[in-house]
């Protein structure tokens, strides 16, 4: 595998939650470069590759994106709607992970385009399994759309770093 | 509130596929993995919308709560199948799992483009296949939430 290509972008707000997801995810060596985006405007920034992110390039997707619905700026379901409304991003696997127990949420997660929907454990073991199994479906039984070759191998090393420091 | 997954509650799965040993294999595969589930196989396209706008024959067909659809079907190919799931209001928001022996580049993109939830290859040998059906299984049965009719109650 490229090691350059992006896994997983998470988005979440929450400290604990993001400690035990990557935790869980490396322990498994299910992603190696996940990138951790803490609130839903920065979220949109990445996928669409602008602001701070306008080195990345559209064809360089995220395997997966692990979607929380209450974020700061910008809520998850907001983050759903412009990723599944735009040609460019919509391919992307975007699981919604809430804590949220709102019948709701569920209905208009699917309607408007989640590819699946998951509630969060509460319990930190219980939720660190959720993540790993998770990313074991998403990443090894899933077929996401295949990245194109990198023009520029060097690309997501700023990514990389940042994640190595969380 | 939501129900927890893999509860009592019996969960409809269409399975669209013209081969007749994948159907059997992959009910199998589904039934002795113990979720609780109906499954309903149809061969083509055709049924398969039939089945899912509980017309004709289907008429007191139960709404599924997922779909397993194949790509390359008879009478009406699995995209096009797709496109009508995802263009209709009230089976849009279904999750549809997209199994197909098909690896190719075009037609991952191009399920993901029209709405497909996800896309599993359909292995050739028997224990992947097997590996492959568990997997699909244990994830959406065992772990996510479907968008449930009775979730209305």
């Amino acid at each position: 595998m490229n090691p350059t290509e992006l896994d997983i972008l998470l988005v979440e707000d929450n400290q604990d939650d993001v400690d035990l997801a990557l935790h869980a995810l490396r322990r498994e060596k299910l992603a190696n470069n996940i990138f951790v985006a803490r609130d839903g405007e920065e979220a949109l920034d990445f996928l669409f590759c602008r602001g701070a992110f306008a080195h990345r390039a559209f064809d360089q997707p995220p395997k997966l994106v692990l979607l929380d619905l209450k974020l700061p700026k910008v809520d998850g379901m907001e983050v759903l709607k412009q990723v599944k409304s735009d040609p460019r991003t919509k391919t992307i696997p975007v699981v919604i992970m809430t804590s949220s127990k709102e019948e709701r949420d569920l209905m208009s997660g699917y309607n408007l385009g989640a590819n699946s929907y998951i509630q969060k454990p509460v319990d930190f073991d219980q939720f660190r399994e959720t993540v790993k199994n998770v990313g074991l479906y998403w990443l090894v039984t899933n077929q996401p759309v295949p990245a194109k070759a990198l023009r520029a191998p060097e690309r997501l090393t700023s990514v990389v770093s940042r994640v190595q420091v969380t | 509130m939501l129900r927890q997954p893999a509860q009592t509650k019996m969960t409809e799965i269409l399975l669209v596929d013209d081969n007749p040993a994948d159907t059997d294999l992959t009910s199998e595969v589904l039934a002795r993995s113990g979720w609780p589930s109906h499954i309903h196989a149809v061969t083509d396209g055709l049924e398969a919308i039939a089945f899912l706008r509980q017309e004709g024959k289907y008429s007191n067909a139960l709404l599924p709560d997922f779909v397993i659809l194949d790509l390359n079907l008879p009478k009406k190919d699995g995209r096009s199948v797709l496109v009508e799931i995802k263009a209709d209001p009230v089976l849009r928001k279904i999750p549809i799992a997209i199994f197909s022996t098909s690896k190719a580049r075009e037609d991952i993109v191009r399920s993901y483009e029209l709405g497909a939830n996800c896309y599993v290859s359909k292995p050739g040998n028997l224990q992947d296949f097997i590996s492959a059906v568990t997997s699909i299984g244990e994830f959406w049965f065992g772990l996510a939430h479907l968008p449930r009719e009775d979730n209305h109650e």
